[in-house]
């Protein structure tokens, strides 16, 4: 699905895209492509489904999205997919996901939140929960505490570059 | 952090334009000149607000595997087995959570064997069970934090 040479350009901008008025034509330069080539790779790539997105990465911190939590409920498989597309609209929703249940942990579907602080998200919660008709269900709330780590450039291969990709 | 800076953030958590001058695209939507878009852009790259300006990746279809994980961190260990998961490179993000299951990472690895790999060697060094929760299904939200 991707060559060599997209694998360079890749790993070229993901550290950023240069702030000229010609950024693709710069990175082109630093990679010997033209910048036609590089448009025609990136708008490829993108329409793959390769790059998810491309845009400003924000501290949420920074922009006083303080509180972070992690929604996890029970939910019966028949119903799965449509609550987590009825879910992912609401505009508070960060990312919605179908995670498999284990022993001791019975939940399958997952939810995040960002808001400025705890009695927010909990209120944005409960309107999900009330509007989604899901207030029986069996769930819980996972605010997190702390943060010890986060990178964005997550996997090192070991013959090539590392690509940065989203999780959070 | 000004209005024009919330409106430059807002506008460029969607998507940036993949053409000869995506700047002065953007620009002309938020009613700028394409030089204070640039000055704004790399004074918020310079303050911290922004992480990055670029590319995120779809890890999977790079070839990659990626899982959530979490253990249960009896709360005397919680020091020790911190500095023992973070000292993996293959573990990209940790959180502390409030819940039993205490403990909440990310392991982004090249292949699946090596995801295996690194719960077997989490687990053998921290004597703790790993929950292995990796993705089934993705519901598409439009990513957005408000500035």
């Amino acid at each position: 699905m991707f060559d060599a040479r997209d694998y360079e350009l890749l790993a070229h901008v993901q550290l950023g895209l240069p702030l000229c008025p010609r950024p693709y034509e710069a990175v082109g330069t630093a990679l010997d492509m033209s910048e036609q080539d590089v448009l025609e790779r990136l708008n490829r790539l993108k329409q793959q489904g390769l790059i998810k997105r491309l845009g400003v990465i924000v501290k949420h911190h920074r922009l006083g999205y303080r509180a972070n939590a992690m929604i996890v409920w029970n939910v019966p498989e028949c119903l799965i997919k449509v609550l987590g597309q009825r879910i992912s609209q609401f505009s508070f929703v960060t990312l919605c996901y179908q995670r498999p249940k284990q022993p001791e942990w019975p939940y399958n579907l997952y939810c995040m939140i960002h808001g400025k602080d705890r009695q927010t998200v909990l209120a944005q919660l409960e309107q999900l929960n009330a509007d989604c008709g899901i207030e029986h269900l069996e769930s819980a709330v996972l605010f997190s505490l702390r943060c010890f780590k986060q990178r964005g450039a997550l996997y090192q291969p070991i013959d090539k570059p590392s690509l940065a990709h989203g999780y959070y | 952090m000004d209005t024009i800076d919330r409106l430059i953030i807002n506008q460029l958590q969607s998507d940036f334009p993949i053409c000869e001058t995506p700047y002065q695209v953007v620009a002309e939507r938020l009613g700028l000149t394409e030089a204070c878009l640039i000055e704004r852009l790399q004074a918020l790259l310079d303050n911290g607000t922004l992480t990055r300006f670029g590319p995120l990746y779809h890890a999977e279809r790079m070839g990659g595997a990626l899982t959530l994980a979490a253990v249960k961190v009896p709360t005397e260990r919680f020091a020790e087995v911190t500095a023992l998961i973070n000292a993996f490179p293959e573990v990209a993000h940790n959180y502390a959570r409030s819940h039993e299951l205490n403990m909440w990472f990310v392991i982004a690895t090249e292949s699946l064997d090596q995801q295996q790999k690194t719960i077997t060697a989490i687990e053998q060094q921290t004597g703790l069970r790993v929950y292995n929760m990796p993705k089934l299904n993705e519901y598409f939200v439009g990513l957005k934090l408000e500035a």
